[in-house]
């Protein structure tokens, strides 16, 4: 192949639009959307095959500043808008761009039966912990007794943990990333875009005007290092400033916080294993935050890939369909049954 | 078959008629639905003229004996053109008292009545909640009763056989089937073909239900229990290939040719709801036509997944009933906005809420029209007969893919689950359904519209150069960027109306059957088509002027109609709900018609209908 065939690589600015961008000065979204456009290029896939789906709040906004094609649909929706893309284009990469009210409340069911289908679709949560958009009630992820605008005593609902959520739907892949992080939030997102199957990834996200702080146990200087647990597949799990501090199983299968030193050596801790078929150590991972003394794993929890894609599945019935009957006759099948002739 | 017949003949008396009305009616284990479907066939293949009138309850299973459980299906069969189930019933076919008893009040004097007798033990008669034995009391001399030990017949004959008892009872339906072949003159081929395809791994149930059969047949030949059999000759339809097709098979059917006719692929999101669920069984079997079938997780996703395959280049479809069409309001309002084709096919029933799930209603037009939040204007149609649902599927792919809108089609458990002969037209006759993807991104802007159709680019992600964003926010003209701007947002909204009227301009004007002015015009939509015509009929036969108007496109409504209307003196719009082609009609026209309203989860009669047009006639006063 001659070099003057080969189209230029694709830059950052080949993903920007001219669209001004209408997130609040100081939003977390800014930050993901800049490690998306940086990432995109970087994937070796041509900008036309990238559709970006949302629902609505502002990160649903996602799309229009993003210069693939985009559908900006309606609340909740987005996944399901998703799968119907890819059981008809299997080939496009399709990534959802949506929130914690969008994706977790009225959007709900559809998020989890996308992540059972395994439909090859990568799911952006930016989670805030907030609705931005209708200006500052709790969300589903919002903690007990959290004072908002339409709780003013305090919220009485019970948070879901998404990543919790989306394991417990036996998602093939599972991430956490911060607004912030830059460069984790891109390894995760190059992580989730070589994932074949449904790849979820909840972005911790501040918003500053309606739930400033959310995230800052864990962003802040030495929260940071004490209070997050960096996952990396075959590596144990240590945190802690000083990376004294270890995951380690219990007889009971449970898991437990143990200090390095004193007879206990990085080879008594839990090594990462994301690659595991089963969802369940995941799932014991991403329950840990709710635990005293324990960090809050970010990075890839799970990464299983062995499932085929729920588009693969449609299409490959499909074929062995016409292989057995060959292609559909129209005039055959208008005649199926018994028929007479009136002459 | 000449030879039965013969023999038939030799030992009674064999009459010749043009029509009969027959009535299957049991508990809802007793197989009356597949007697009903197989009685058709029958009839169909040997060459009548047909209209079936399926009538079962929403409960799988009701307490077996009572009145809740009772299961129907009802024929009529004829040499003549049929136009409707019938009202009144020539022929019925009473498993047990509560079937009896639901039933008897349609069946004409002297009518025949076989029963199943060894059903009407004392708990049978408590169960149906009757005080004495009718084939006892006299209640019923003034039919022709045939009070037939099924269950120890059917048993007889299969004593051979070694499957259980409760097995065997189950065949007591294609005895009485194999009765009402020997009384209608039919050949019992065809259902013994359709049992051995059916049964063909369980070959003891090929055995006892052919045995069923051919006793119940023999069992009339045997005893002379008629003293007379009933021919009815092949109808006079015109020339060509027929095939018996209900509305829900011939909607998928429809669809799936609509496909092969753009060269696209058939996508459908559905989620089972009575009685639309038949379109769903019916599609997924066609793989081998590409079509992907998605049983969605509710009726929203069914909907938006159809939106997403509609925007990745699919001829997209959803599939419902008015429950799950409330449900899908605002992702509709989305496929308004962003201008994609879709169709959305809303299998009314009897609401509102749950309502009568298996029963007909036509109550769901309003919602259609305008079940939307803002302005959000949909093209909608209706099917006219079970085979009309073919062409109707077509019509709306049609439009919905050359106006770039979502298309609603309305349909109804009667035209669903109700079935006719269909003349199976050629490939050819089919019309090309002209599709053009965008694919110039020189001159690409995704709302730039079409002058003649003002339909926006149908541009597919994967297309090089196309890259752009749609979404249910108020777009920019042209741009299809975000815009809240006072005079685009009204230009946007007047843009879109203006596409679904002028639609109106490719769409036939509409034809007035009988007199094309005079005393009444009847208007009508849907599946009334069938008895309003016969009924029209019928009265002009009397010498009243009467048209009739049956319309398939309810937006727009054809550019003629407001002519039409005023060519006639009173007008009548009969439906099945409590008038809403009425209140339509009367807002758009300013004409003072009238509604003949029947809400009862079942489809007009001819006499009902000949009754109110009577009555129209008769006062002279002049109306408009």
């Amino acid at each position: 192949m001659s070099t003057a065939t080969l189209p230029p690589p694709l830059t950052r600015k080949d993903f920007q639009t001219d669209q001004e961008v209408r997130w609040c000065p100081g939003c977390g979204d800014y930050a993901i959307l800049a490690a998306v456009q940086s990432v995109f290029p970087e994937l070796g896939i041509p900008r036309e095959k990238f559709v970006i789906v949302s629902g609505i709040g502002c990160s649903s906004r996602f799309p229009y500043y993003m210069n693939t094609y985009g559908f900006h649909s309606i609340h909740g929706r987005a996944p399901a808008v998703a799968t119907g893309i890819k059981a008809i284009r299997p080939d496009l990469e399709v990534w959802v761009a949506t929130g914690d009210g969008d994706a977790l409340s009225i959007g709900g069911n559809h998020t989890i039966h996308m992540l059972r289908r395994n439909v090859g679709v990568k799911v952006l949560l930016f989670n805030n912990r907030i609705y931005g958009l209708t200006k500052g009630q709790y969300s589903p992820t919002s903690e007990f007794n959290k004072k908002t605008k339409s709780t003013p005593f305090g919220s009485v609902d019970r948070p879901f943990n998404p990543v919790s959520l989306a394991i417990g739907s036996e998602a093939t892949f599972v991430a956490r990333s911060v607004d912030v992080f830059q460069a984790h939030l891109k390894e995760v997102l190059k992580a989730a875009a070589a994932h074949r199957g449904s790849a979820f990834i909840e972005i911790l996200q501040n918003c500053n005007i309606f739930n400033d702080g959310a995230w800052t146990s864990l962003t802040e200087k030495d929260a940071r290092t004490d209070h997050v647990l960096q996952l990396e597949h075959g590596k144990p799990l240590i945190f802690g400033k000083n990376r004294d501090k270890g995951i380690r199983r219990k007889p009971d299968g449970d898991i437990e916080v143990v200090t390095l030193g004193n007879g206990i050596s990085a080879s008594d801790l839990v090594v990462h294993d994301a690659h595991h078929p089963r969802p369940s150590y995941a799932f014991l991972l991403s329950h840990m935050e709710h635990r005293p003394g324990f960090p809050t794993p970010i990075g890839v929890l799970r990464a299983w890939d062995d499932l085929p894609r729920y588009e693969d599945v449609i299409h490959s019935q499909i074929d062995q369909v016409i292989a057995k009957r060959g292609a559909g006759d129209l005039d055959k099948l208008l005649h199926t049954g018994d028929t007479w002739e009136v002459k | 078959m000449s030879t039965f017949v013969e023999t038939v003949a030799a030992k009674t008396k064999r009459e010749v008629i043009d029509r009969a009305v027959i009535r299957f009616a049991g508990d809802s284990g007793d197989g009356m639905q597949v007697t009903g479907s197989q009685f058709t066939n029958t009839v169909a293949l040997y060459g009548n003229d047909i209209a079936t009138f399926p009538d079962y309850p929403a409960e799988i299973r009701a307490p077996a004996g009572t009145i809740p459980g009772v299961s129907g299906f009802q024929l009529h069969f004829s040499s003549n053109e049929v136009y409707t189930p019938g009202d009144a019933v020539d022929a019925l076919i009473a498993m047990n008292p509560a079937a009896l008893k639901v039933n008897l009040a349609d069946l004409k004097a002297n009518g025949i009545l076989i029963v199943n007798s060894d059903s009407f033990q004392d708990t049978d008669l408590r169960k149906a909640q009757m005080e004495s034995n009718p084939l006892e009391d006299h209640s019923l001399d003034k039919y022709r009763l045939f009070s037939v030990e099924l269950e120890r017949l059917t048993r007889l004959a299969l004593e051979e056989v070694k499957i259980d008892a409760k097995a065997k009872d189950r065949c007591k339906n294609f005895f009485a089937l194999g009765m009402c072949y020997w009384l209608y003159n039919r050949s019992m081929e065809p259902t013994v073909r359709w049992i051995e395809e059916k049964f063909h791994n369980k070959p003891l149930l090929v055995e006892a239900n052919k045995l069923a059969l051919r006793a119940g047949y023999s069992y009339c030949e045997a005893t002379e229990a008629f003293q007379i059999s009933y021919e009815i000759p092949p109808a006079h339809l015109s020339p060509g290939l027929y095939r018996s097709i209900s509305g829900n098979q011939a909607l998928a059917l429809g669809f799936v040719a609509a496909a092969q006719k753009a060269g696209l692929t058939l996508f459908q999101g559905s989620y089972p709801i009575t009685p639309a669920s038949d379109i769903l069984h019916e599609l997924s079997h066609y793989k081998d036509f590409g079509v992907v079938t998605f049983q969605a997780e509710d009726e929203i996703a069914a909907i938006t997944s159809a939106i997403g395959a509609a925007y990745a280049g699919a001829l997209a479809i959803t599939t419902t009933s008015g429950p799950g069409m409330a449900l899908k309001t605002e992702a509709m309002g989305l496929a308004v906005a962003v201008e994609i084709p879709l169709v959305i096919c809303d299998i009314q029933r009897g609401g509102p809420s749950t309502g009568l799930p298996t029963k007909t209603e036509q109550a769901d037009l309003l919602q259609a029209l305008f079940g939307r939040n803002s302005e959000a204007p949909i093209p909608v149609l209706a099917a006219s007969t079970p085979a009309d649902c073919f062409w109707t599927a077509l019509e709306a792919s049609r439009i919905a893919i050359k106006y770039m809108v979502p298309v609603v089609v309305l349909s109804d458990g009667y035209l669903a689950n109700g079935a006719e002969p269909w003349r199976i037209p050629t490939v050819e006759e089919i019309p090309a359904i002209p599709v053009k993807f965008a694919d110039n991104p020189a001159a690409f802007q995704p709302y730039k519209r079409d002058l003649n159709t003002l339909a926006r680019p149908w541009a597919v992600p994967g297309t090089p150069g196309l890259e752009h964003r749609i979404g249910g926010i108020e777009k920019q003209d042209v741009t299809g960027n975000i815009s809240y701007e006072p005079l685009n947002h009204e230009k946007m909204v007047r843009t879109r109306a203006a596409k679904v009227a002028a639609i109106v301009q490719d769409i036939p004007d509409v034809n007035v059957e009988g007199d094309p002015s005079g005393d009444l015009l009847v208007i009508s939509w849907g599946s009334t088509a069938g008895s309003i015509a016969a009924a029209v009929k019928a009265q002009r036969a009397r010498g009243s002027k009467i048209g009739h108007v049956h319309l398939r496109h309810l937006n727009p409504l054809p550019g003629n109609l407001g002519d039409v209307i005023n060519r006639f003196r009173k007008v009548l719009v009969p439906e099945l709900n409590l008038g809403q082609l009425l209140w339509v009609l009367r807002a758009k026209y300013l004409v003072d018609a009238e509604g003949l309203n029947k809400i009862q989860g079942r489809p007009f009669r001819q006499d009902e209908l000949e009754d109110k047009f009577v009555e129209m006639l008769s006062n002279g006063e002049k109306v408009q």
